[in-house]
């Protein structure tokens, strides 16, 4: 099959663009698009949107591994096709939503997803899927698993997915690097390198273009040197912060390690615009072991914070909400973590979350 | 049938526990695919070792820059050759999906025969940046893949120094608190950049991304350069009866004056919103008002209101955004590399996206801060950190906006500005304003 395939003429690509949303949305939502008056939840993992035109819907939310295989797209598939109405939409963290428009399909639907291994949740003030990344299974950098460590936490959290528990909505992430493609995040684990790259300088001239490796270092650490006659480049160790920045442009500067490569703990990021401006979230803990297949250290300390939060936490209060009020001081003593002397900014524009006033909390 | 599995006792600790596992849906695939058995057999070898091992290099569709992602393993033996050598090429393609991802099952069902036929079967729905991500192809196999995938009405996202996929979110389809159609705005803007997409050719990446109201779902303001929030700019709306319902289900008469207390006007930023005895509720052109309890009433200052969506968030249709609605546009946002984490910031408070013209109104805009920046950011540097380079100042002269004390938090705290051209300065917005006003 593949050598006649390979031999025809590739096609000229045609530049479709976005895919007009319209063909594949459920007939209810198209008829009320912008036309919606409010929604409730009937309980959690499910939205009931009513229109102004007084049509109403339900949809009934589901978590998802997100690194499907085509087998469990098709299962997703004939669930909606036998108990939904043939539509589904996917949200940014990889929950899959089934729209029906006949309030009796509804439990039906829960229980054909539940039985099927897909749970129901992720509504209103639950936790919702774990945004994350590539990690071992595809990307060409990481420090660590994506999709494992997901698992992991998911398992653990399981039951905060599924019930609405929570003072407000818990969005978490993990990223696999410090680039961090998971991105902001109630609460987020991130790699965290300890030790400046390794590098191999018997390949650096070939595959590295010095000048862009050196204009990449967040903290110019970087420069070119001779190194056995070749070529190459090297990094003043006191100054390096082991972001592994220099990594991408150059493999050869090898900042993964079986060990100093560890897990970080971030908390207080908020996109939304609700009560406060947006937040970025802080580094809360850091020195985690890079422990696959299941990472029980991460597991714990996340946990910490999720049973602090949901322990102190008034209602619609996000994390970054609750730290506010409560302070830095208190989170520490609640989550039982240890606020240490890396965990005060020297970076840039550092003295932006320097206390300059009394405001002391005892 | 594919060839036999190798142990993988690590990776089987996954499929313990009640969330849907990966792996055992990877072990499906690997009962007919070679490809994912040696897939397998390379993760295994990840979580004992504690190493990645996949590296880049150039694969790519005809006519296309952009759009997959080449993988080929660098796990060898001895001799050089790949330990797993079915999964030696483990290619992605990135692919835009619908805006606001909503699928049929008729159209997923093809995608994914598509992808049992050509690839490995494991689709991502979907990566962070919103692409759908076919993962695994081998070189030989990406073009076939593509143009059935092309054939459809799909097409590849990006990747590198180009525009990349954007998201919206589900907003006007299906959510109340939607400000503007942002598949509509979606489409209009990024059907329009398709070149810059396709052929990488700018500084550094660049997103565009579209959320409805300012709960900003698409978590535009720190993951995009150019992000679109909805926002409206007269009262909020009310609804007495939905705000009775909400009592109701909310403490009653008597507790759900408390939660309302607590639970809205003592969380409100700007203390725009009082809870008052509804005989004393004021009336007023930028007064909303809405009846609780025969007793007791909301009342909010419009003008003190800064739309951040707290309370229509809590008490959802008997609250509800303006009608006068339309999106205000922050630019430059993004994570950590290499100054640090950077918000987006607002360059423009709002503007109406109702229709066709006023769509082409943002897609102009769009144009010309992504030609600004190809002109003017270093390489690798995103729009974010070119506008700290040059200034908020220089950045708003070159696109033609006046200055609004809504773009700062607070005016300069320090005298290191020249400011010879104040007087000029003053009589030029004076009289802008006149020219408005008159
Ligand atoms: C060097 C190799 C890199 C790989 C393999 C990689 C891989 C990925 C992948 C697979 C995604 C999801 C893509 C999608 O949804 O289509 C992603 C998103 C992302 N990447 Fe990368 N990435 C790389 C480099 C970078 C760099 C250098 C940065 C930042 C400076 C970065 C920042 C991000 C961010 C912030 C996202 C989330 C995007 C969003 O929310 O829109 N990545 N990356
Ligand atoms: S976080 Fe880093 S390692 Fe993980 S997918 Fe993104 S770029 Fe790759
Ligand atoms: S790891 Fe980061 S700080 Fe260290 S040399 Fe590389 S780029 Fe510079
Ligand atoms: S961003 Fe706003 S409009 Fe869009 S889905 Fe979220 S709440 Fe609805
Ligand atoms: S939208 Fe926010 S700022 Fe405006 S009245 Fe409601 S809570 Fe206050």
């Amino acid at each position: 099959m593949s050598e006649t395939q390979a031999a025809k003429t590739p096609k000229k690509p045609i530049p479709h663009g976005v895919p007009d949303p319209k063909q594949f949305m459920h007939p209810v939502l198209l008829r009320n698009i912008g036309n919606w008056k409010y929604h409730d939840r009937p309980r959690p993992g499910v939205l009931h949107h009513v229109a102004k035109s007084g049509d109403e819907v339900w949809t009934v939310r589901a978590g998802t591994q997100r690194q499907m295989d085509v087998w469990t797209i098709r299962k997703l598939c004939d669930i909606a096709d036998q108990y939904g109405d043939s539509y589904m939409r996917f949200t940014i963290r990889s929950n899959v939503e089934m729209t029906v428009a006949d309030p009796n399909k509804v439990e039906p639907l829960i229980k054909a997803l539940e039985e099927n291994g897909f749970p129901v949740g992720g509504t209103g003030n639950s936790m919702s899927m774990v945004a994350h990344t590539q990690g071992w299974l595809h990307c060409d950098i990481p420090g660590t698993d994506a999709s494992g460590v997901v698992k992991s936490l998911m398992d653990a959290l399981y039951d905060e997915f599924k019930n609405e528990e929570l003072p407000n909505r818990l969005h978490l992430s993990t990223s696999c690097c410090e680039i961090n493609c998971g991105g902001q995040a109630d609460i987020a684990v991130i790699v965290q390198h300890t030790k400046p790259p390794k590098i191999n300088h018997d390949l650096v001239a070939n595959v590295c273009e010095r000048p862009a490796v050196v204009a990449r270092c967040p903290v110019a650490a970087i420069r070119p040197a001779l190194v056995n006659g070749k070529p190459s480049l090297e990094v003043d160790e006191k100054k390096c912060v082991c972001c592994g920045a220099c990594f991408p442009p150059c493999p050869p500067m090898q900042i993964n390690d079986p060990v100093h490569t560890k897990l970080a703990v971030w908390v207080g990021g908020k996109n939304s615009n609700a009560r406060g401006r947006p937040t970025f979230m802080k580094m809360v803990a850091a020195g985690l072991p890079n422990n696959p297949p299941r990472w029980p250290e991460v597991t714990e300390v996340v946990l910490k914070i999720v049973r602090a939060y949901k322990e102190d936490g008034r209602p619609w209060e996000r994390v970054a909400d609750w730290i506010d009020r409560i302070g830095w001081p208190r989170f520490f003593e609640r989550t039982g973590l240890t606020f240490t002397k890396y965990l005060i900014d020297d970076y840039k524009h550092a003295r932006q979350s320097l206390n300059a006033s009394t405001h002391v909390r005892f | 049938m594919a060839k036999p599995m190798h142990p993988t006792p690590l990776l089987d600790e996954l499929e313990k526990g009640p969330w849907p596992s990966f792996v055992t849906g990877l072990k499906r695939l690997a009962k007919d695919k070679d490809l994912v058995v040696d897939l397998l057999g390379q993760l295994e070898t990840s979580y004992e070792t504690r190493l990645g091992y996949w590296k880049g290099g150039t694969v790519s569709v005809f006519g296309y820059g952009a759009g997959v992602i080449p993988r080929f393993t660098e796990l060898k033996d001895e001799n050089g050759n790949p330990k797993f050598p079915d999964a030696a090429e483990f290619h992605t393609l990135r692919v835009m999906p619908p805006a606001g991802m909503h699928y049929s099952t008729e159209i997923l069902r093809k995608l994914c025969d598509i992808w049992e036929r050509w690839g490995s079967g494991l689709i991502a729905l979907h990566g962070q940046s919103g692409d759908i991500m076919f993962q695994g192809c081998t070189t030989e196999n990406v073009q076939n893949a593509w143009e059935e995938i092309n054939a459809l009405g799909f097409d590849l996202g990006g990747a590198g120094a180009a525009v990349r996929t954007s998201m919206s979110c589900v907003g006007a389809a299906r959510c109340e608190q939607s400000c503007y159609n942002e598949a509509e705005a979606h489409r209009a803007v990024i059907n329009s950049v398709l070149s810059y997409i396709h052929r990488p050719s700018l500084p550094y990446k660049f997103k565009f991304k579209f959320s409805g109201c300012p709960n900003d779902c698409m978590n535009s303001v720190q993951r995009s350069d150019f992000a679109v929030i909805g926002i409206w700019r007269d009262n909020i709306q009310t609804d007495e009866e939905l705000a009775r319902r909400w009592v109701e289900k909310n403490g009653g008469k008597e507790g759900a004056i408390a939660n309302v207390s607590d639970w809205v006007v003592n969380r409100c930023p700007t203390k725009a919103i009082q809870l008052k005895r509804a005989n004393q509720v004021r009336q007023g052109d930028s007064i909303s008002s809405v009846r609780l309890t025969d007793e007791w009433a909301l009342e909010i200052d419009n003008r003190d209101c800064v739309r951040c969506m707290h309370c229509i968030n809590v008490m959802t249709g008997a609250l509800a955004p303006g009608k006068d609605r339309g999106a205000a546009i922050l630019i430059g946002g993004k994570r950590t590399l290499k100054i640090g984490d950077l918000m987006g910031t607002l360059i423009i408070p709002f503007m109406k996206l109702d229709t066709d013209e006023d769509r082409q109104k943002l897609v102009e805009f769009a144009h010309k801060v992504i030609e600004f920046f190809e002109e003017n950011a270093l390489e690798h540097e995103r729009i974010g950190e070119m506008i700290d380079r040059i200034g908020l100042p220089t950045f708003l002269e070159a696109m033609g906006i006046d200055p609004d004390p809504n773009m700062v938090i607070h005016p300069r705290t320090n005298p290191f500005v020249r400011t010879d051209g104040w007087d000029e300065e003053v009589a030029r917005l004076k009289a802008k304003k006149e020219v408005k006003t008159a």
